[in-house]
């Protein structure tokens, strides 16, 4: 009894402890600002394994998220004769959630399992240890970079989901089910407010962004050097990335949309 | 000590994860030779030159290198100070993303501004003195065991180095790749005159080439001096480890606890 | 790959970043490239306020021609005093207009439509509806229309 309450309290101080390091390391790498000239390249580089390689999966899954809210919503809104406002409710879903989210986990799934086992196999590799003796600091050199590509990709691959998902919609409502494009339109227009919605879903995927790639590429530098290590870093990757933008999901749509 | 040792421990107590590895150790590394640091696997030889290279702080005791004192320094200065170190990893450490010009040339690039034409000039010199000049445009992967260390070996001399840490630059290498290493760490020594930092168990290799040896056993230096005065040592224990006799003061057995109890025998007694 | 190569294809990508944001705003949202309108400020006290919120619809005529501010309590006389921000071209609101809350279709979302009147003079910034119409509650209605009152 008494050994299962350490446990608990083992286990509590490991994750205060693991938390307190990850802080300690972002507060490393953010210190460590490159200079332009060298930091530039690096950043391009990155932006486009972290981004632009992320871009198909993006598209694709948008446009198929899109021609389902489509279909689901026809069915739904044509019981009440209201399905004209299929446009907004796609839009809506669209802009607010599912843009933000659902390219949140595509990037944890494709791009932040790869940071991780990038950065940890050059771990065991010794790369950043031999970058460290040639007077090179790895934290600047090789994790900053990551981290702002995700922090900069991830606001344009969720506005790209959701515009390819609306014009998904727009092709099932629209040009399948016979939705009057006006009323498609009108109704998307009038509903969906530039501020409110538009720009808190692009906060909300910084914020996404910024804790993938944090996740990420923590993962990879704190992890155990070996084979097995790799592996259960990647996993855990995924998984804290997915879990942590479920939960701050709803955090941040409390306090945007939660009107109190 | 003096203005010889270019590297000098004292009494450097370090541990990790509650394990002692070194118990007050003290060692001078003299400016301009070659100094093999031997032991066992698992007594911390890789620990010790990351002691050296300042990639860890020991808990107490003074590591100078070139009169700084290393674990007391800034990042910055520490940063510069590297500059002046080479270190040859055990996996040569290449990054893979690079092909092998670009990896020689990355020390370079980063620490330099010069122009593309010398940065080109100077890379292939260094390629040449390990003799792969001809292999600059293969990616690391494309690459022997062998061939992978001397192209980290070129890096790590790229901005001509005072200090060169070499760690088990022997293992697991064929005979000739080791032939062609012992003699790659002769002539980078005699011809530039860096102070070289062997660290390895293979006793034979190492003794040929070092001017001076110590061996490290139990977080303590158990014997040091010329490869001659060491053959010549009266402890058991450096006989022992320089002969490679399977039994002796370092026990062929684990710390265990008695056998008898251990298989379930004398529980009755 | 060259670094140029991978400069353009990052370019692009942030481009086309851009674009959907532009997109997001224009054709989604519907915001029109001119200035946020200048408006001028109206109240009306209504007794049911129903399912009225903040940023809904004010009409007239079915045009458009301005939005809810807030909607607060009136402590006096409990009432629910609503905030309007009225489209400064749309100044000449004959001042015994009334104030309407309507709902658009069945089930849809409630605005304040306001139903013209025939005075001369008309409601100045600061003005107050002289006469509301409170939401239509659908239950009361039916429990009305059951009970035979």
């Amino acid at each position: 009894m008494l050994d299962r309450v350490r446990a608990l309290g083992q286990t509590g101080i490991n994750v205060i402890v693991s938390f307190g390091r990850s802080g300690q390391f972002l507060f490393g790498v953010l210190r460590g600002v490159p200079k332009p000239a060298v930091g530039f390249p690096l950043l391009v580089r990155q932006i486009y394994s972290v981004g632009v390689l992320s871009l198909a999966i993006v598209v694709v899954s948008g446009l198929f998220i899109g021609m389902v809210l489509g279909l689901q919503g026809y069915t739904i809104l044509s019981d009440y004769g209201s399905e004209s406002a299929i446009g907004q409710m796609i839009a809506l879903t669209l802009v607010r959630e599912l843009g933000p989210v659902v390219t949140a986990l595509l990037f944890a799934g494709r791009a932040g399992s790869a940071l991780t086992a990038e950065i940890g196999l050059m771990k065991a590799t010794e790369q950043l240890s031999s970058m460290e003796m040639m007077g090179v600091d790895p934290l600047r050199r090789v994790i900053s970079p990551r981290l702002w590509a995700g922090f900069y990709t991830m606001p344009v691959l969720a506005l790209i989901f959701s515009v390819v998902g609306i014009w998904g919609g727009m092709l099932v409502g629209v040009e399948w089910l016979g939705v009057y494009d006006g009323s498609f339109w009108g109704n998307m227009q009038s509903s969906v407010e530039f501020v409110d919605d538009v720009l808190n879903g692009v906060i909300k995927s910084v914020v996404f962004g910024f804790v993938c790639a944090w996740i990420a590429v923590y993962q990879g530098y704190d992890c155990v050097p070996t084979s097995a290590g790799i592996s259960s870093a990647t996993t855990k990757t995924v998984v804290y990335s997915s879990l942590a933008v479920l939960g701050l999901d709803f955090v941040l749509t409390a306090v945007m949309f939660g009107n109190f | 000590m003096g203005s010889s040792a270019y590297i000098s421990l004292e009494n450097v107590v370090f541990s990790r994860s509650g394990r002692r590895i070194f118990d007050g150790i003290s060692l001078d590394i003299p400016r301009g030779k070659v100094t093999a640091i031997m032991g066992p696997s698992g007594t911390g030889k890789t620990t010790l030159l990351k002691l050296i290279g300042g990639q860890l702080r020991p808990d107490s005791g003074s590591i100078r290198v070139d009169g700084h004192e290393v674990p007391r320094l800034k990042r910055t200065a520490l940063y510069a100070l590297r500059q002046k170190m080479g270190m040859l990893f055990q996996s040569g450490a290449l990054f893979t993303d690079l092909s092998v010009f670009e990896n020689v040339a990355f020390p370079i690039r980063v620490h330099t501004n010069l122009p593309e034409d010398m940065i080109r000039d100077i890379v292939l010199m260094k390629l040449e003195a390990v003799g792969l000049r001809g292999a600059r445009d293969l990616m690391p992967s494309e690459l022997s065991g062998g061939m992978t260390r001397r192209v980290a070996l070129a890096r790590s001399i790229a901005l001509d180095p005072e200090l060169i840490m070499y760690d088990e630059p022997f293992t697991g290498q064929d005979p000739i790749a080791m032939g062609v290493l012992v003699k790659l760490i002769r002539d980078l020594n005699s011809s530039m005159g860096l102070t070289s930092v062997l660290v390895s168990h293979d006793v034979t290799e190492s003794l040929s080439i070092c001017h001076f040896a110590c061996i490290i056993a139990d977080g303590k230096v158990i014997g040091q001096g010329t490869p001659e005065e060491l053959r010549a040592h009266e402890s058991e224990r450096v006989q022992q480890f320089l002969q490679g006799q399977p039994d002796g003061p370092v026990p062929f057995h684990y710390p265990a606890e008695d056998a008898t109890t251990d298989f379930g025998l004398g529980r009755k007694a | 790959m060259a670094q140029r190569t991978v400069e353009i294809i990052v370019g692009l990508f942030m481009i086309a970043g851009l674009a959907a944001l532009l997109f997001m705003a224009l054709q989604v949202s519907g915001l029109s490239p001119k200035a946020a309108e200048s408006t001028y400020t109206l109240y009306a006290n209504f007794n049911d306020t129903g399912g009225l919120t903040p940023r809904g619809r004010i009409s007239m005529a079915g045009v458009t021609i301005g939005t809810i501010d807030s909607i607060t309590l009136d402590k006096k006389t409990f009432q629910a005093r609503v905030k309007m921000a009225i489209h400064s071209d749309v100044d000449n609101i004959p001042a015994d207009s009334a104030a309407v809350i309507r709902t658009s279709g069945l089930l849809g979302e409630q605005y304040i439509d306001v139903s013209v009147g025939g005075d001369m003079d008309s409601l100045k910034p600061g003005d107050t509806f002289y006469s509301t119409q409170s939401a239509m509650n659908l239950e009361r209605l039916i429990s009305n229309f059951a009970s035979g009152r």
